[in-house]
């Protein structure tokens, strides 16, 4: 800080650090390598004038400073030893799963059935392009960029060489010179073209569409759907919607963007009659957030909090959503159940559960465990009369003891130790519970009955 | 309770020196940039950042104010910025702009932009477009392997797991070799390399590329093996519900960079505490490992050991008292916090997993490695989705389910996606695609069924349209085969036998004695047969791309220390989680090894899940 100084600038423009850029690389590699092409025109071994590159293309570091002694203390311990591993065989054997959509399918329209085929001979002869840097083989030139080092595509003009300079980076693994020749290929082709080449060469597409998608340029089919996140304003969200209903989704998928639209529609008229919040529920429970955007079962719990008993003509009720949106019954029990109970609504809980035999007798039926019911219930604060009701509908008798136990239902408890003949652990419960009360008298009394065949 | 295992076990090589390796090469990059600056960091450097320098030394460096990079416009004064980033489009785009509106307004600036690890051609690509090469220069700050510990480093790239696995993007493997080629050029030469999975094999071939181009030496070895492997190759351990002390934390708190924060929760303060997890902290390298079960009684022993130690002071006289105080009471003092902290987050842990949810959730759990009662399992997931409880946890367990069972029955998959969508929103459509391109949650192939079928009733099929229908069904979806994976390899510990959590038997201890994790499995057994020898239907079970190579002739052999060649350095290639490490140093321990793990980042369920979902902009 202290070191700030006005001449800093100066000092900058002086500096002998000057800063790394390509250009800088470029321009020093060519005077080195034309110096080199006049004193001797041959081909010269790329190795050696690489290491010569390299000591100048870090940023120009001087020795002495801190990356100079960085780099001496990483290979110090530089030595002869041959300490080769060999080169193991990296190309992929099965494809992997594709989605519903591979990404070849979405090109369909270029495919080309033609295969390529191209002869190594086609490379002009290397008395031809005797220029600099041009001389560089495909191979050459995708190591180069993996070391960062000075490269050039200009060369690679015909589509055979493109397409080998391509082949070439895929082979090297690194997606980074994958991505750059395709950057090249992008501009230097027209997109038909490229596409159909790219359909027969995966790792190359793949990288290609990932590109294209981080750049913001691509709109595959899903990717078009899921445009709609970006989208504000919910009129203009759900006109969206709409549109991508005519895209050639898969048949499941069409449906459930078809839900996704009329969802939202929905959502748009309930949330406009919701807002001005006159209805007298509004009030005792203002709502906390607005119901756009939400999934279809918050949507629906929505309903069964706000609009439960409306008439199924209207859109807000829930037994029109349930219709509309296929919903099963557990699923709608589970959610009008959640709603209802924390309203304490303890008679429209009961009507979930009630259905009448044929002999006009009410019995409660569910399509969730009771232990579930009463694990909701009493989260919601159910008072112990509630409680107990549906404990005692809980058919594992293990469970309904053990549920039964936890909230003090101590008649159930005795009733089904009682139903299980076990006397041991009816005398045991009753050192549980109050002295003289009610449920000590009922246990006293079951114990000394004789007429009950106990199993211990 | 801390096992001591065998006594002979090597010692850790020092990894203290890539901090400083880290630390001299970001000031040497800083001081390119002469003078006052004002410094600008991607939110996911920060804490990596934060483990090798701090601000005064960036202060000493003339960086004048530090800003995170959030996309937005700057406020800025300052005549020179630097950009300290990952290599992503995004950023530099921004970057592109803060560039152009300066050059609108007719301000003068200089910039420059480090990348960390490494710069990418698509990034410089869109300097070019947006006109401002030249304008900006750039560098790149090889900061490739951060230690979190003394055993665990990471290169802190999560982002690696789904652009290498769901996008196919192969740019972090030269990055993967670098970090190798760091570790060889330092702790190496290896003798013997193990791997498993693709993109192993590519960073394999990359890390030796890069070992030809440059130095070969002939120091005494550090680390003797090295086993590469691919998240792909086992993903449902990282997928199981952890609990173990390190992974139940992670779980819940999420452990950031080796430190977690701790909430008023935990602290019964008003304030949250960042402490850092590793070894230096006594209590927690003795809890770390242990079944969660172990945790209460070890840290209620901690504490009436403690209260001794407190007692001692009692009838002591001053001169006994003083030196009490100098040399003990500074040690206690801080124990005692470090005590009163884990039995805070244990008590935590406690009231978030002993509710009945868990329970059912990791029964569950149990059931679907187990092949158990697998319809029970449906339901419970269904209701799981229906009640609208943990949107991950949902998905983690249709996973587990379509890995266990080699995929959904199409009218299941068919059912719970559409409940999936109504219970978390329909925008998960794009969730779904993606998990199925990852072979995570996918529907059973009509053929599949067959196969199963016939592995199960046996030989009712001869072997010639057997041979026909493996052919013909290879070449589709790629299958965990997780069923017959466990019975060959004993994942699964017969049932019925009792499991003494306090004195584990096998790396199953991990999961409650239910499962060994199948990664870990594959270490040992590569290491106990110096290879794949032996494991030909394991590995083809496993799609293959299996490889165990070693250098050098075997006149160098004799140089070799044989320390070295029990120090095992696991790279994990798309994330390891806590469990899978705690279950490696229990296999240390007890077959006299010493592993390092090396991974692209810590990872666990929910991470593992988050990054492949797609239902944000």
């Amino acid at each position: 800080m202290s070191r700030a100084k006005p001449e800093d600038d100066e000092y900058w423009n002086s500096s002998k650090f000057s800063a790394f850029t390509f250009d800088d690389e470029d321009d020093e590699f060519t005077k080195m390598k034309e110096s080199k092409r006049a004193v001797n025109s041959i081909l010269v071994d790329d190795d050696d004038d690489d290491d010569d590159v390299e000591k100048v293309s870090w940023s120009g570091e001087p020795i002495g400073s801190i990356s100079w002694s960085v780099k001496e203390t990483a290979s110090s311990f530089r030595s002869s030893g041959e300490q080769s591993f060999p080169k193991i065989d990296t190309a992929p054997s099965l494809p992997k799963q594709g989605s519903g959509y591979s990404l070849s399918s979405l090109f369909k329209a270029f495919t080309d059935t033609s295969t390529r085929a191209y002869a190594p001979e086609l490379r002009k002869p290397k008395s031809e392009c005797k220029d600099y840097m041009s001389d560089w083989s495909p191979e050459e030139t995708v190591r180069r960029m993996r070391k960062g080092r000075a490269y050039s595509l200009e060369r690679f003009r015909s589509l055979q060489d493109k397409l080998l300079l391509l082949d070439e980076a895929v082979s090297l693994h690194d997606g980074n010179v994958i991505t750059a020749v395709l950057i090249y290929l992008k501009r230097s082709l027209s997109k038909e073209i490229l596409f159909r080449e790219l359909m027969v060469r995966e790792v190359a597409l793949r990288h290609y569409v990932h590109y294209l998608k981080e750049m913001g340029e691509q709109k595959l089919l899903l990717m078009q759907y899921k445009e709609h996140l970006n989208i504000k304003d919910e009129g203009r969200r759900r006109d969206f919607l709409k549109s991508c209903l005519s895209l050639p989704f898969s048949q499941d998928d069409a449906m459930h963007v078809q839900d996704h639209y009329t969802l939202l529609e929905r959502q748009i008229i309930i949330e406009a009659n919701d807002k001005r919040g006159e209805a007298e529920i509004f009030r005792k429970y203002p709502r906390k957030a607005s119901i756009l955007n939400m999934p279809l079962i918050t949507t629906l719990y929505y309903s069964c909090f706000y609009h439960y008993g409306e008439p199924e003509g209207t859109f807000s009720s829930p037994a029109n959503i349930r219709k509309t949106f296929r919903i099963s019954e557990k699923q709608y029990i589970l959610t009008a159940l959640g709603a209802r109970a924390k309203l304490k609504s303890w008679f429209d809980v009961d009507s979930l559960f009630n259905t009448k035999n044929w002999l006009g007798y009410t019995k409660k039926r569910s399509p969730i465990g009771f232990h579930r019911v009463v694990d909701i219930l009493q989260k919601n604060n159910a008072p112990a009369q509630v409680l107990q009701e549906y404990v005692n509908l809980i058919d594992d008798p293990e469970l309904r003891l053990s549920l039964a136990q936890k909230y003090k239902c101590h008649d159930i408890v005795i009733d089904t130790y009682k139903d299980l003949k076990d006397r041991q652990q009816l005398i045991v419960y009753q050192g549980k519970v109050e002295r003289g009360s009610h449920e000590d008298r009922k246990i006293e009394e079951l114990i000394n009955n004789m007429q009950i065949r106990w199993k211990n | 309770m801390a096992q001591s295992g065998r006594r002979d076990a090597p010692e850790l090589p020092d990894f203290s020196l890539l901090k400083r390796l880290a630390r001299d090469q970001l000031i040497y990059l800083l001081e390119q940039l002469p003078g006052r600056k004002d410094l600008f960091i991607d939110a996911d450097l920060m804490s990596p950042l934060d483990r090798i320098a701090n601000v005064t030394t960036l202060k000493q460096h003339e960086v004048d104010k530090l800003y995170k990079v959030e996309l937005k416009p700057i406020v800025s004064t300052a005549d020179q910025l630097c950009f300290l980033i990952r290599p992503r489009i995004q950023t530099v785009k921004w970057i592109s702009d803060v560039v152009n509106l300066d050059k609108a307004a007719g301000r003068l600036r200089r910039y420059k932009i480090i990348f960390t690890p490494q710069k990418f051609y698509a990034c410089e690509a869109v300097l070019e477009e947006q006109g401002v090469f030249g304008d900006v220069t750039c560098d790149e700050w090889a900061f490739y392997l951060l230690p979190l510990d003394d055993d665990i480093i990471s290169l802190e790239l999560p982002e690696f797991f789904r652009e290498n696995f769901l996008e196919g993007d192969q740019r972090w493997v030269g990055a993967a070799g670098g970090a190798l080629r760091l570790i060889h050029s330092l702790y190496g030469p290896f003798s013997k390399v193990y791997g498993i999975g693709q993109c192993a094999k590519m960073v394999y071939e990359s890390w030796r590329e890069q070992v030809e181009d440059g130095e070969q030496k002939t120091q005494q070895p550090e680390i003797g093996n090295v086993f590469l492997i691919d998240r792909d190759v086992d993903f449902i351990t990282p997928l199981c519900s952890q609990v173990v002390y390190e992974g139940l934390v992670d779980d819940i708190f999420r452990i950031k960079c080796g430190s977690v924060e701790f909430g008023p929760e935990v602290t019964s303060s008003d304030k949250s505490i960042k402490v850092m997890l590793n070894s230096q902290d006594k209590v927690f390298n003795e809890i770390r490992n242990e079944h969660f079960s172990n945790v209460f009684g070890f840290l209620s022993q901690k504490a009436r050991n403690l209260q001794t130690a407190y007692d001692k002071r009692r009838g002591m006289d001053i001169q006994q008292m003083k030196a009490f105080v100098s040399e003990e009471l500074k040690g206690l003092k801080q124990e005692h916090r470090l005590l009163s902290l884990h039995i805070g987050a244990s008590e935590c842990i406690m009231k978030k997993k002993t509710k009945q949810d868990f329970q059912e959730l990791l029964k569950t759990e149990h059931s679907l490695l187990e092949g158990f009662e697998v319809r029970e399992c449906v339901s419970f997931i269904e209701e799981h989705i229906n009640r609208q409880i943990s949107m991950i946890d949902s998905l983690r367990l249709l996973c587990l389910l379509s890995l266990t069972e080699n995929g959904l029955l199409p009218k299941d998959y068919r059912s719970l996606k559409a409940q999936y969508l109504q219970s978390y929103g329909i925008e998960h459509l794009l969730t779904f695609s993606n998990l199925k391109q990852m072979g995570l949650l996918v529907e059973q192939q009509p053929g599949e069924t067959l196969t199963v079928m016939e592995s199960k009733v046996g030989k009712l099929v001869n072997d010639k349209t057997a041979g026909k229908l493996t052919d013909a069904f290879s070449s589709l979806a790629k299958k965990s085969n997780f069923r017959a994976l466990s019975k060959r390899l004993v994942l699964i510990p017969k049932s019925g036998e009792e499991y003494d959590l306090r004195v584990p038997r096998d790396m199953a201890y991990i999961f409650s004695g239910a499962y060994v994790p199948l990664s870990c499995k594959l270490i040992e057994q590569v290491l106990e047969r110096d290879g794949w020898t032996g494991l030909e239907e394991i590995t083809r079970m496993l799609n293959g791309h299996e490889f165990a190579v070693s250098g050098g002739a075997n006149g160098t052999e004799s140089r070799i220390k044989a320390d070295s060649q029990r120090i095992v350095l696991v790279m994990f290639l798309g994330g390891c989680t806590y469990s899978e490490i705690s279950a490696l140093r229990f296999l240390g321990r007890e077959r006299g090894y010493k592993f390092i793990v090396v991974t692209t980042a810590i990872t666990n369920s929910g991470r593992l899940l988050e990054a492949l979902l797609d239902n944000h902009p």
